[in-house]
């Protein structure tokens, strides 16, 4: 019967605004007292009624709620016959109610679309080989799964057969298709646009990459800061407070009016609904735009940052070195590429790989006598012709003669930041290879954007030589640069930062940079969704995507300024309302609930700007 | 020790939450500190002693409160 009646809550509160309009009509143009009368007495008994049972079931767990409140007032109001009031405050009370359940869907709307684009079933392969829709709760790992065109990928798992693409966008909020053939990773909550594969999980459920990204963004939205939980114990002992005060004021002035219009004034809705319908909404707004914000405590730290340390390679450059420059000192440039493709084809080192990337296919030959010389090169004969590949150092001990032209040739190529390969041929040298890391595109933009907002420190940290680090940081504005630092070297760097009293962000690839990511106020982590990444750092950038950075640090200093207005408004009209009980004529119960629901009702929609919170400029 | 999670119709009100919570935490058997109701995501989360009592007797407290229980996961 209880839960009956508060299920029909939205249809009382019509029928209470129906009686409520047919009594004024009957007063005003009728001038019919009686039927005024008796509708305020049926909208404010029917409407009573929820209330009440909802005061009473707190009451049951020892709760003292706004619910409470406001049956004593209504009641209150009764017995001094002041039946216009009680039959408007209810309905109010339950009109505000409706309301705010309608504007709170909307504000978490964002996070509800996420995790609606979980997968619900998956095509698994039974026992007699034949494919069967089941629950995606009943896929365990190692189940064989059919995932077929536009249907979500069940699991985290490998192809076994067949090619399609895949669009990630729910990963990696990049949504270009993504090819996948046998041996493929899949994820997820992704969907194959085309072609069909057969999948083994490897990850199911929760353990998923899409299924931590929701686990995570559901906790940050509800997680708290220190504020909030003062605000929290604060509102428990408020209500009780209230109600005690309004007895006193009542046992002193004898003034039923008095007492009831401030039970109704004091109830703390705004307060408590405030702060979590910013996080909600803000959250929610990251998550759109593949940035995840930890929760509310990451989002205050973040928005006070006043530095932000970079990693290098992999954060604001590409992390994948290519060939920029190159010089021939002879004129069979052919039989020098093809000798130093053939040497560099065998090695892993990432310099290697960049320049055989940038020969391309071409013709080898046989290597012998391998020799790696550490800290300098490569050492081979290749076609009976001895080839030495390295640094300078190398060329030393080979006794390569380098002239003064070279030399020359060599400071310049190092000027642009270029990671040195020389090669020589029998003792003489014929090429001169500058490599370097390109910087990711729309990092500049990016800085400078960021400098607007505010950050007075940017600093680059790597365990590259100064030079290069120099470099970087000159191109892109940065403040400061520091080279050839260990992951220690950083971590003691963001130590001493902190010790100077600033709120130091790091921003890094989440791979080597944990101890950094950890240390920092707060750990930015350029993550392709991969699991490290998204477990030790505080904010999350998906796809590794540096364009984000702005957008986070602009939204959480949007939610901290949202959440302090709506802090503002709560206490500012409790406050306006409260004097205004004891210092003016014109307040009573029913402007009180007005006011109440209209405050709560305005950090609701000042919380759902934040949905559209993008950033300008 | 076994680890629930229930979820709950949207919850709106901020009251539901001290409800939910007192009521939970007064059940027997039930990891007081771990008892944590999530406002956004309307979900309880807990800490319980399944020899003490059942998954079926938090839901019926909650419910009881007349929040409506959509489903519940317990882990160990």
């Amino acid at each position: 019967m209880q839960r009956f009646i508060l299920s029909k809550k939205n249809q009382i509160a019509l029928i209470s605004s129906i009686l409520i309009m047919t009594g004024f009509i009957s007063k005003l143009i009728f001038k019919n007292e009686v039927i005024f009368s008796w509708a305020m007495i049926a909208a404010s008994v029917i409407g009573i009624v929820p209330i009440a049972i909802q005061a009473y079931q707190a009451l049951k767990v020892k709760v003292i709620s706004i619910d409470l409140l406001v049956t004593i007032a209504v009641g209150g109001a009764f017995i001094i016959r002041n039946l216009e009031e009680s039959a408007v405050v209810t309905f109010l009370f339950l009109f505000g109610a409706f309301l705010e359940q309608r504007t709170l869907n909307k504000t978490r709307s964002a996070i509800k679309e996420l995790t609606e684009m979980a997968p619900e079933s998956a095509l698994k392969q039974m026992e007699n080989g034949e494919f069967e829709e089941v629950d995606v709760d009943e896929v365990d790992v190692g189940d064989v799964l059919l995932v077929k065109t536009g249907s979500k990928v069940p699991v985290d798992g490998t192809v076994l057969t067949g090619e399609g693409y895949v669009n990630e966008a729910t990963i990696t909020g990049e949504s270009v298709p993504v090819r996948k053939n046998v041996n493929s990773t899949v994820y997820a909550g992704t969907i194959l646009e085309n072609g069909t594969l057969k999948i083994i999980a490897d990850k199911v459920g929760e353990d998923t990459t899409f299924g931590k990204i929701i686990e995570l963004v559901e906790e940050a939205q509800d997680s708290k800061s220190e504020t909030e939980r003062f605000i929290d114990r604060f509102s428990r002992y408020y209500t009780p407070a209230v109600l005690l005060l309004s007895f006193i004021v009542w046992l002193f002035s004898r003034n039923i009016g008095l007492a009831i219009t401030i039970l109704v004034l004091g109830c703390p809705g705004a307060l408590v609904i405030g702060v979590p319908v910013s996080s909600v909404a803000g959250i929610g707004n990251g998550a759109r735009y593949g940035v995840l914000l930890k929760g509310s405590e990451v989002i205050q730290d973040f928005s006070k940052t006043d530095t932000i340390v970079f990693d290098k390679t992999g954060t604001l450059t590409i992390g994948n070195p290519k060939v920029a420059d190159t010089k021939f000192y002879t004129d069979n440039t052919d039989e020098v590429l093809n000798c130093l493709a053939s040497i560099e084809s065998e090695s892993g080192h990432p310099l290697a790989k960049a320049i055989v990337e940038y020969i391309g296919e071409t013709t080898l030959y046989t290597v012998e006598n391998t020799d790696v010389v550490k800290c300098g090169g490569i050492v081979a004969t290749v076609n009976k012709l001895r080839v030495a590949v390295g640094n300078a150092a190398l060329m030393e001990k080979e006794n390569v003669h380098i002239g003064d032209t070279v030399r020359a040739d060599i400071e310049h190529f190092e000027k642009k930041g270029n990671s040195l390969v020389l090669v020589s041929i029998d003792g003489d040298l014929k090429a001169l290879i500058g490599i370097r890391d390109q910087i990711r595109p729309g990092v500049k933009e990016e800085i400078s954007k960021l400098k607007r907002m505010g950050v007075r420190n940017l600093i680059v940290l790597s365990g590259d030589n100064q030079g290069t680090v120099d470099l970087v940081a000159n191109e892109l504005g940065l403040t400061e640069a520091h080279g050839n630092m260990l992951p220690e070297d950083k971590a003691d760097y963001i130590k001493k930062l902190q010790k100077e009293g600033r709120v130091v962000a790091f921003v890094g690839d989440g791979v080597n940079d944990s101890p950094s990511l950890a240390l920092a106020n707060i750990g930015i982590a350029m993550g392709g969704g991969t699991d490290v990444a998204i477990e030790t750092s505080d904010v999350v950038l998906m796809n590794s995507d540096f364009s984000r950075l702005s957008h986070a640090l602009g939204l959480s200093k949007a939610i901290a300024n949202n959440m302090l207005q709506n802090i503002i408004i709560a206490v500012g009209v409790v406050l306006i309302l409260l004097a205004s009980v004891f210092f003016s004529s014109w307040m009573n119960m029913s402007i009180a609930m007005l006011a109440h629901e209209a405050s709560i009702l305005a950090v609701i929609l000042n919380g759902m700007r934040l949905l559209r919170y993008s950033v300008t400029g | 020790m076994q680890k629930a999670t229930i979820q709950l119709e949207a919850l709106v009100c901020p009251s539901c939450m001290q409800k939910i919570e007192n009521a939970v935490k007064a059940l027997d058997g039930v990891n007081k500190d771990s008892v944590k109701v999530l406002f956004n995501s309307s979900k309880v989360k807990l800490e319980f002693d399944a020899e003490r009592l059942s998954i079926e007797n938090i839901e019926n407290a909650i419910s009881s409160l007349g929040y409506v229980v959509k489903k519940s996961q317990v882990k160990s």
